[in-house]
């Protein structure tokens, strides 16, 4: 499968053919995530949806350079991926950016809020700016998050609350500025007040930025509101694919009807007698 | 008329935080729930729906404090008993809970078989072990869960079974109220379906006469309960039925609680997803009027002066705001 490379276009910013992970060998062997394909537009939020088990976050740990990739190739900005070597790793990493559905163990607990965003502008080249200009920076993050920076100075990351620290993951992601953000299950753990803000300001970051954002996900109303197009998950398969509408309101597959129905509705009649 | 299972008057619980300072968690709670209803409640992290469950248990252990009001079970007054006579009288029988995380409340070295003999016999210490089994395997086939799972342990069983276990342990002695806080957050959406059904059972069969289900998951509360209260701040501040909270919330709070939810049907995508602006209020020292004014779009001055009584509509719906009832609508009319 993997010989049969596909064209890629230039306005793709990470695509990739064949990649499969395969854990263990022999008669344990599991097959994670089993050639897919896949390719996302600059500017793009995507998502991918499956359950629990899935291969989602395989995926997205492939993705992030965090494991190897077993077969098949990724492409980054339109070159296949170099990570041979600390440096090589480093410099995508400046490309492509997380951040994880639990804040609290997101954040080094020995260093202060200042001392977090400070390594941002460092990453960035910044490190030999006036320090006026970087607070200035700071302010700026932390603004764009309705986080007070005056407030978060000289506090470490246990004296903040779970909504505060959420935000302050996209201030961070904010300074940084990647090419490709990858948001694994960044709302599952806030309640659905919060997470409408945390999205408005994805939204607000997409926009300003021209950011490609791939969500990993198992709340499909969350998917259908925020992504322009979806990949559905199955057993490390992309079952389907397209745009949000397509996918959504006309699904194909068997799992991805199973998995609208199985998400109770407010305006269409929620059937749960199919379990 | 059913019986009225539940009855809560006014309670008031308090944390005491080491530095000896009050945290009203739960600041004045009224509410009653009649046989066969279940009742929802909604709102944000840190709003005291998971401080009210634990009180409405009657149990108290520090930092939570018993401050005033009562709660009657099936006109039983609980507050004045000592722990261990609740434990004993009450919990299982009376009231059963089931935690936010229960799917991990499980000991890994037991049988579950061995729960539900524990439970049992914490009540009726003479049950024997045929009675106590042909019971659990009775219940766990009408609940539609298999009868190998009895005979296993915690860790062989999937998360959402390990859930619907728990469920099933806790509800073996048909107590009268159920409480459920966020049984089905931490699952994905096919277990979460299997609970809500395995909810819906119990409350059909009877095995449970009333429940009481706190989430912030909008849509099941929907599904799952007759009546739903928005809470806020320790206090509530609207009370209603399903579908009127649903699709026609008044407080301002619940209405942005409602524009919060999402689903994947169609027109989902062309409605903003409406966010409340600011965090809630911090309840060592509350504001003087309206809880919820300094987040409120519709706020005026006077909503900060006076604490706002509760004001309750022809049908009996209740809701707490400066505003009256026309004035709100023709606030959201003009939008």
């Amino acid at each position: 499968m993997s010989e049969e490379k596909k064209p890629v276009q230039n306005s793709s910013c990470l695509s990739g053919t064949g990649v499969t992970k395969i854990f263990g060998m022999g008669k344990e062997k599991t097959v994670a995530v089993d050639h897919v394909d896949f390719q996302f537009r600059e500017g793009e939020i995507v998502s991918i949806v499956g359950e629990s088990g899935s291969g989602k976050t395989t995926l997205s740990k492939m993705l992030l350079g965090l494991i190897s990739v077993t077969e098949g190739e990724i492409y980054f900005q339109g070159k296949p991926r170099d990570m041979k070597g600390y440096h090589k790793k480093k410099e995508y990493w400046k490309g492509i950016q997380a951040i994880f559905q639990d804040p609290f163990s997101s954040f080094n607990v020995f260093y202060k809020i200042d001392q977090v965003l400070l390594d941002c502008i460092k990453m960035r080249g910044g490190a030999r700016l006036p320090y006026e200009k970087k607070v200035e920076m700071m302010t700026e993050a932390c603004s764009f998050v309705n986080l007070k920076f005056e407030e978060l100075t000289n506090k470490y990351p246990f004296e903040l609350s779970g909504g505060q620290m959420q935000r302050l993951m996209i201030a961070r992601i904010f300074l940084l500025k990647p090419a490709i953000l990858l948001a694994d299950e960044p709302t599952s753990m806030i309640d659905a007040c919060s997470r409408a803000t945390i999205l408005d300001m994805l939204l607000k970051l997409r926009d300003e930025t021209n950011m490609t954002i791939i969500f990993i996900t198992h709340d499909i109303g969350l998917a259908f509101y925020i992504s322009d197009s979806i990949y559905i998950m199955e057993h490390g398969k992309f079952v389907e694919s397209g745009t949000a509408e397509d996918v959504i309101l006309n699904p194909k597959a068997a799992y991805t009807k199973r998995l609208i129905n199985d998400v109770p509705k407010i305006h269409e009649e929620w059937d749960l007698s199919t379990v | 008329m059913g019986k009225t299972m539940l009855e809560v008057d006014h309670l008031k619980t308090k944390y005491i935080t080491r530095f000896g300072e009050n945290v009203f968690a739960v600041d004045g709670i009224s509410l009653k729930i009649e046989e066969g209803k279940s009742l929802g409640i909604a709102g944000e992290s840190g709003c005291g729906k998971s401080t009210l469950a634990l009180s409405l248990m009657g149990y108290y252990f520090a930092p939570l404090h018993y401050q005033s009001g009562t709660i009657k079970v099936d006109g039983v007054n609980i507050t004045g008993m000592k722990p261990d006579e609740i434990r004993k009288k009450v919990l299982g029988n009376e009231i059963a809970y089931i935690p936010q995380a229960a799917m991990n409340a499980l000991n890994p070295t037991q049988k579950i078989i061995s729960f539900i003999e524990d439970v049992i016999r914490a009540h009726d210490p003479g049950a024997s072990k045929k009675e106590i089994y042909d019971l659990a395997r009775e219940r766990f086939e009408i609940l539609g869960l298999p009868e190998s799972v009895l005979k296993k342990h915690a860790v062989e069983l999937s998360g959402g079974m390990r859930q619907r276990t728990v469920i099933a342990i806790s509800t073996i002695l048909s107590p009268k109220v159920l409480i459920a806080d966020e049984p089905s957050s931490a699952l994905d959406v096919t277990s979460q379906k299997m609970v809500i059904k395995m909810l819906r059972n119990l409350m059909e069969k009877g095995f449970i006469k009333s429940m009481i289900f706190i989430t912030h998951e909008l849509p099941l509360l929907y599904y799952v309960t007759d009546e739903i209260m928005v809470m806020y701040a320790g206090q509530i501040v609207e009370h209603a039925t399903a579908k009127e909270m649903v699709f026609d919330p008044l407080h301002p709070y619940s209405k942005g609680l409602m524009g919060s939810i999402l689903v994947p049907e169609k027109g989902a995508r062309d409605t903003k997803l409406t966010a409340i602006p600011g965090t809630p209020p911090n309840l060592k020292n509350p504001p003087k009027g309206c809880r919820f004014a300094d987040r409120c779009r519709y706020a005026k001055p006077a909503c900060m002066l006076h604490p706002i009584a509760e004001s309750r509509l022809e049908n009996g719906r209740m809701y707490r705001c400066y505003l009256e009832e026309k004035e709100l609508r023709e606030v959201y009319q003009d939008e």
